[in-house]
């Protein structure tokens, strides 16, 4: 069985239990669209949405994110289902890949189907625009994600287990923050790509550093 | 005759800090001429910016022997992370308490999104987060929890610095006087800075000693109650 072949079974296993109770999917895009609807209280009613849509709608997606990506390995706990998961014949790298894989789909699912709900409360037309925001949502969800699904693994085995994944995780995933926010600003006041690009050079970079730097250590946060 | 006391070299640290801090203070308050715009308040810098300094090799420290750890897996290297993370927090603070404290009547605010401000606050929260992590996790697991919190929290400070200062390119750079390169510095602030520098340094080495020889005490404790509590096993 190849590498990635080997990869895609454990993702593939995430998504089947979500799709059996789509219960990270539906809590993470509930909570996005909870996170909105408070953040438009929070902001002056005549407010420009192209000055405020950046950062509530990557508040929004960071919140959600944790949400999501707390479950991912709290399920896992559940019937000590992780034990059995170790077991397979795989490298840990592996087992991180997978679960990292099927946390990602899940976050850009949510993302994409709350993105449309954003314009219309915001009044924007973004579907011209999807391309270059779809690339940096991605860019920066992986590297959310990369961080987060490392970081998850270590913080159910924690006390105070949800509280502890956002205290490790956001200062870590700041870059990604100032990047997503900065980029999508940009893209949203329909500035040419050439000017973003330093952006998504540190979103690539931050990407890759992550991804690999977890990849390596994960198997000493699972190890028992 | 009463015997001879010995020194160990953590004594000999301790004493050398006292002399060097004790010198710094002199230098800051009678030797160093006052900044000609800052006035008087700029004299902080001499222990701000040693500070900073402290707190970033803690945070080197920790990194490097969080890879050892993670290498080696001698708990002794884990003891080393752990006591620097500590320490470094101390620092990190005092640098996070004296900014403010030097920006209020020069720059007129007591907080500015700076690179450099920002970086040292997010570098606060990640070890805080590090101390969190060590204080809450399962106790088989913490050593290799924070190693590799540790490893990845330092990989993160270049990112983090970088992606702030692009942040903020708009925003003047904020004038530091008194700092090496930036503004020219006379000769008897840099000496008074490097003499402090000298001094945190020292005082750095020595609550590390002390912070470890206590950790180490712990384990030993800890030891002896596993013994008592399985004396069956123990005279097998």
């Amino acid at each position: 069985m190849g590498f990635f072949q080997k990869v895609w079974f454990i993702t593939w296993k995430d998504i089947k239990a979500e799709w059996r109770t789509r219960e990270i999917f539906s809590s993470m895009f509930i909570f996005a669209l909870l996170v909105i609807v408070i953040f438009n209280f929070a902001l002056d009613p005549g407010a420009d949405p192209q000055m405020t849509l950046p950062g509530a709608l990557w508040i929004a997606f960071t919140f959600a994110g944790v949400l999501g990506l707390n479950r991912s390995f709290i399920l896992e706990r559940e019937n000590e289902a992780f034990q059995g998961l170790l077991l397979c014949p795989v490298d840990r790298g592996i087992i991180y890949l997978g679960k990292m894989l099927g946390s990602l789909l899940f976050m850009s699912l949510a993302e994409l189907i709350a993105l449309p709900i954003f314009m219309v409360f915001f009044n924007l037309n973004l579907l011209n625009l999807l391309p270059e925001l779809g690339l940096v949502i991605l860019l920066s969800t992986l590297g959310f994600i990369s961080v987060g699904t490392l970081f998850s693994a270590m913080s159910i085995h924690t006390k105070t287990r949800e509280v502890m994944l956002p205290v490790l995780l956001f200062p870590v995933v700041v870059p990604v923050i100032i990047g997503a926010v900065k980029a999508t600003d940009r893209i949203l006041a329909q500035k040419p790509l050439s000017e973003i690009t330093s952006w998504l050079h540190l979103l690539i970079a931050f990407d890759v550093i992550f991804l690999v730097a977890s990849f390596l250590t994960f198997e000493f946060v699972v190890e028992e | 005759m009463k015997p001879m006391p010995r020194y160990t070299p953590i004594d000999l640290i301790g004493w050398a800090t006292f002399l060097t801090m004790t010198l710094g203070l002199y230098l800051i308050f009678m030797y160093a001429p006052t900044e000609q715009k800052m006035g008087i308040v700029q004299r902080i810098f001499y222990f701000h910016l040693p500070s900073a300094w402290t707190s970033f090799l803690a945070f080197f420290v920790v990194a490097v022997s969080s890879f050892l750890y993670l290498w080696r897996r001698e708990r002794k290297w884990d003891r080393i992370a752990y006591a620097s993370a500590e320490i470094g927090v101390v620092f990190c603070s005092l640098v996070l308490l004296t900014g403010p404290i030097w920006a209020r009547p020069v720059w007129n605010v007591w907080w500015t999104w700076d690179p450099r401000l920002t970086t040292t606050l997010i570098l606060w929260l990640m070890y805080v987060g590090y101390l969190m992590l060590r204080s809450s996790s399962e106790s088989s697991k913490t050593s290799r929890f924070t190693a590799v919190f540790g490893i990845l929290a330092f990989l993160d400070v270049p990112l983090v610095y970088m992606s702030t200062r692009w942040w903020r390119t708009i925003h003047p750079k904020p004038v530091i006087g008194g700092e090496p390169g930036s503004s020219g510095l006379a000769p008897e602030m840099a000496l008074t800075l490097i003499v402090c520098l000298l001094a945190f340094t020292l005082f750095y080495i020595y609550l590390m000693a002390q912070r470890i020889s206590l950790e180490k005490l712990k384990d030993e404790i800890e030891e002896i109650k596993q013994n008592f509590e399985t004396p069956v096993e123990r005279s097998k």
